[in-house]
């Protein structure tokens, strides 16, 4: 059933854009070749790193885990195609921060065979936590981006009941049409994925948004709903204004709620998937894969053929832009994303990951030189853009001479970083950058309070056992010194020695006191006998210091 | 192939300081054209006079101050400060007068507080201020609107008396200068005359229309024509001038609804003087504005308020340059207690609403 009306809300700012989607719409969905070599990193998600399961040498199959989740909050990754393992190592990524991290590189043969497939197409006799764990092992994440395990988000907790899905098929970027071109071809699949979703999350009713600017696929996935016969998914139409795509922004759109800052929609009744995560579960269930590919758009000024392709997890980018027909001649950034929140990539031998889902190649007229800033001029033009409603020059003035207490009184974390911003600021102040550099060196100053924290809660507790040891040791000396005494002026009493009485005890105290030093100099070392190898390493480094001052 | 990194957004600028100031400045067109037409030459020779200031000045605090040159001279700011501040001098004035204003303006008001953005007042006011106080009687030299049979000067003789300050053979101050409408006007109800006999008067009558000042009903309405302009293309809020003049007009409408022989009724208020210039030019200024939305309505209101006071009661004709300075300085304490509330926050954690209690 499709509501023609549907109540929509505003959210404050937003921009609109221009969408620069036609480029990469013309043809279908194109398959990429089977690459030579894959590179998958072990690490594509928000959450903690799995265990690699594989050896160089192994042989593998299409589909088959490389990785063990160890943590709640992660997922695995499978191999893309068959193959040999040929080496486990650090590799660059695609990272803002370009490190390299650990990589599973399959050398492909060509045969591109399976695992046994395992079709759950009865999911519905499963329990909500069977089906988790079935998307949790095919190694799903968010595909519009974020790539945050998808098992976690379909487990709202205890006391939450989920009123309402929402399936994210706004793509309020300009240039991505990957979700686009997904509801336009395989709008089946992605009503089917709402399906399951909305099953493992025991929901009734489930919103689909998409942006006005996406008639085809508006219609595609009202087809499909109608085809299957389900009763309770909506497609609603949303003004296309930048960034309604955004978690929070399209659940005031449309719901009018906000999600509180330090809260998860969740907490409000809401959970929101994106169309290619719904559509990866559908193929995780209903087909037993996991998620071994996604599509990509490959466009901007800078490519020679536009469009969107499905691609191995793994495949170099500059496989891709081949595909696409290489550069043009004056390409001069590339961006996994959007111009708008994407980053740029150093080199385009990176292999692609499940986050990826654009690649953009702007020439060098498209974005400005970030060196002639201007001052701000109080325009308040970026506040008026705000999709958060924060005060972006407050921030840029605070982030720039470092105040990092007072940019947090100005809500700098509840920033998403959609560079409205900076868009449209007349001095051309790169905002978003100041911001997250403000975020990062906050970040790195509560880890460092943490370690610095912890150490010192570490060195209190030594201190603390030190010190009950000493006094335990001179109540022992004190007891020893007293029995002495008494023994000597028992001794003494006997031999009946009157005279220079006190001249001989303070001698007597002052040997003891020789004593007592001795015996604390030799004690000294038994206390650093039950430190941890590592502990002794510290102590030994600053004995060392302490040495060469 | 290896690629150039760069932080996002990866966009071209949808507009620029310099861009901006120069709308501004074409917008400023229309009324400017319509002051020179009621008061001749001087207003040009003002304006070009005060930019060549303007422009030196800035070269020499870049210069001191080791700035690049091309950005900032290149930004039009001191252009608009310098226009701002000749459409407030006198037609008369000489030359060193537009010296000593501008040359403040920009190097006192502006370079002495951080330049382009960190400067808290209005440097066009500041500079205003600065002669006005120093040389009180110049700043009279007002001429006789072009209508209303009143003569005018030439462009040499113009040129004559600003750069030489003698008067044209035949003349004397008296009959080439005269006090503005609202001066008049203030200075007549002081002498308790009421505002019908003010219009009857025969010295001082033909200077007003059935609006406000002759000519001056046409300044302002295409001064509020070039605002209007850029309020619609969002080069400036429209809260700022419509909070002003708002307040100007609910001010007036009362007092004169009250008493409305000894108290000028709210057309004349708002068409007499450089009402709409103020409003929206000056008051405009993004630097020395409140930036909050909630912040802007009151910053223009409380301009409104001062003007009316100052003008009311106040020893000096027009208020706006005071007006003006006095609400740059609340600017900082607008903003910080009119604040948006972020989303997905409470109002409670913002300054100026009441705390919530703590739930248990
Ligand atoms: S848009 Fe730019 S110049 Fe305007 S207030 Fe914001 S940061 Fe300042
Ligand atoms: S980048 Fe942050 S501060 Fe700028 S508009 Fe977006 S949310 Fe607001």
């Amino acid at each position: 059933m499709t509501r023609t009306t549907h109540q929509l809300w505003h959210f404050h700012g937003g921009l609109k854009l221009p969408g620069e989607k036609h480029q990469s719409t013309g043809t279908p969905i194109a398959r990429t070749e089977l690459p030579r070599q894959l590179v998958i990193p072990v690490h594509q998600h928000i959450g903690e790193t799995g265990k690699v399961l594989v050896n160089i040498g192994d042989r593998v199959l299409k589909g088959q885990a490389l990785t063990q989740p160890t943590a709640y909050v992660s997922a695995p990754v499978h191999a893309p195609t068959s193959g040999t393992v040929k080496d486990i190592a650090e590799y660059p990524a695609p990272h803002p921060s370009r490190l390299s991290t650990l990589c599973v590189v399959i050398e492909a043969d060509g045969k591109d065979e399976w695992i046994q497939l395992e079709s759950r197409a009865d999911y519905k006799k499963m329990s909500p936590a069977d089906l988790r764990n079935l998307v949790r092992h095919a190694g799903i994440v968010g595909l519009g981006g974020a790539a945050f395990p998808t098992s976690v988000k379909l487990n709202p907790g205890p006391g939450h009941q989920i009123k309402t899905l929402i399936i994210n098929g706004a793509e309020c970027e300009p240039y991505i049409t990957c979700d686009d071109m997904l509801m336009r071809e395989r709008a089946d699949e992605v009503i089917s994925g709402a399906e399951i979703i909305s099953h493992a999350l025991n929901t009734a009713h489930c919103l689909i948004a998409v942006e006005n600017n996406k008639p085809e696929a508006i219609a595609a996935l009202n087809t499909a709903i109608s085809d299957a016969g389900v009763d309770y998914i909506d497609v609603v139409a949303i003004p296309t204004i930048y960034p309604t795509g955004g978690e929070k922004q399209l659940i005031k759109v449309l719901t009018n709620k906000e999600v509180p800052s330090d809260g998860l929609p969740a907490d409000i009744g809401i959970v929101m998937q994106n169309v290619g995560t719904a559509a990866a579960i559908y193929r995780a269930v209903f087909h037993g894969q996991p998620l071994i590919s996604r599509i990509v758009t490959v466009t901007g000024k800078g490519i020679t053929q536009p469009q969107n392709m499905e691609v191995l997890i793994g495949t170099p980018m500059s496989a891709l832009i081949e595909q696409a027909c290489g550069y043009q001649e004056n390409a001069d950034r590339l961006i996994m994303g959007g111009p708008m929140m994407g980053f740029t990539m150093h080199c385009d031998s990176l292999p692609v990951t499940k986050g990826c889902n654009c690649l953009l190649v702007e020439t060098a007229d498209q974005h400005s030189d970030e060196n002639n800033a201007m001052p701000c001029i109080r325009c308040g033009e970026c506040a008026r853009v705000c999709p958060v409603s924060l005060l972006p020059q407050q921030l840029y003035w605070h982030a720039s001479s470092k105040n990092f207490d007072q940019v947090q009184d100005y809500n700098l974390f509840d920033c998403i970083e959609c560079g409205c911003c900076a868009y449209v600021c007349p001095s051309h102040i790169p905002l978003v950058q100041y911001y997250r550099f403000a975020k990062t060196e906050i970040w790195n100053r509560e880890r460092d309070q943490q370690k610095s924290d912890h150490a010192r809660i570490r060195h209190d507790f030594r201190q603390a056992r030190l010190d009950k040891e000493k006094r335990e040791r001179e109540e022992r000396l004190r007891k020893k010194k007293d029995m002495l005494e008494k023994k000597k002026q028992a001794e003494a009493a006997d031999k009946n020695e009157t005279e220079e009485d006190p001249k001989k005890a303070a001698i007597a105290a002052a040997l003891a006191r020789v004593q007592d030093k001795k015996a604390k100099a030799a004690d000294a070392p038994k206390n650093t006998d039950n430190l941890t190898a590592a502990q002794q390493k510290q102590v030994d480094e600053a004995n060392k210091r302490r040495e060469t001052e | 192939m290896r690629f150039k990194t760069a932080s996002s957004p990866h966009t071209t600028p949808v507009s620029s300081v310099n861009v901006i100031m120069r709308k501004v400045l074409m917008a400023m067109i229309p009324g400017t054209a319509a002051t020179a037409y009621f008061f001749g030459w001087g207003v040009l020779i003002n304006i070009c006079l005060a930019c060549v200031v303007a422009i030196s000045s800035e070269t020499l605090m870049l210069y001191l101050r080791k700035r690049p040159m091309k950005p900032y001279l290149s930004d039009n700011s001191a252009l608009l400060t310098a226009c701002l501040l000749a459409m407030a001098l006198p037609q008369l004035a000489p030359w060193w007068l537009t010296v000593i204003a501008v040359s403040s303006a920009i190097i006192l008001g502006k370079h002495l507080y951080g330049g382009l953005g960190f400067n808290p007042f209005n440097p066009a006011m500041v500079g205003y201020v600065i002669v006005i106080i120093s040389f009180p009687k110049e700043m009279t030299q007002w001429v006789p609107p072009a209508v209303a049979g009143y003569s005018q000067l030439g462009f040499l003789e113009t040129l004559q008396v600003i750069f030489a300050g003698s008067i044209p053979a035949g003349m004397s101050w008296d009959s080439i200068t005269m006090a503005t409408p609202l001066d008049t006007m203030k200075t007549q109800l002081g002498l308790e005359l009421s505002i019908n006999d003010i219009h009857q008067h025969k010295v001082y009558g033909p200077m007003f229309s059935s609006v406000s000042g002759v000519g001056w009903e046409w300044i302002n309405g295409l001064f509020l024509a070039g605002g209007l302009w850029l309020a619609y293309k969002r080069i400036i809020d429209w809260r700022i001038p419509a909070g002003l003049l708002g307040m100007l007009f609910l001010l007036s409408n009362s007092f004169a609804l009250y008493d409305y022989s000894s108290f000028t009724p709210p057309t004349f208020q708002l068409f007499s003087g450089g009402i709409m210039l103020a409003a929206f030019f000056i008051a405009t200024d993004p630097v020395t504005a409140s930036t909050t939305i909630r912040g802007r309505w009151i910053f223009g209101a409380g301009i409104g308020f001062f003007i009316f006071v100052i003008r009311t009661w106040g020893s000096y004709p027009d208020g706006i340059a005071f007006a003006v300075l006095l609400m740059n300085m609340t600017a900082p304490l607008l903003d910080y207690y009119t604040m948006p509330r972020t989303f997905g926050h409470h109002w409670s954690e913002f300054p100026g609403h009441h705390k919530k209690e703590p739930e248990e």
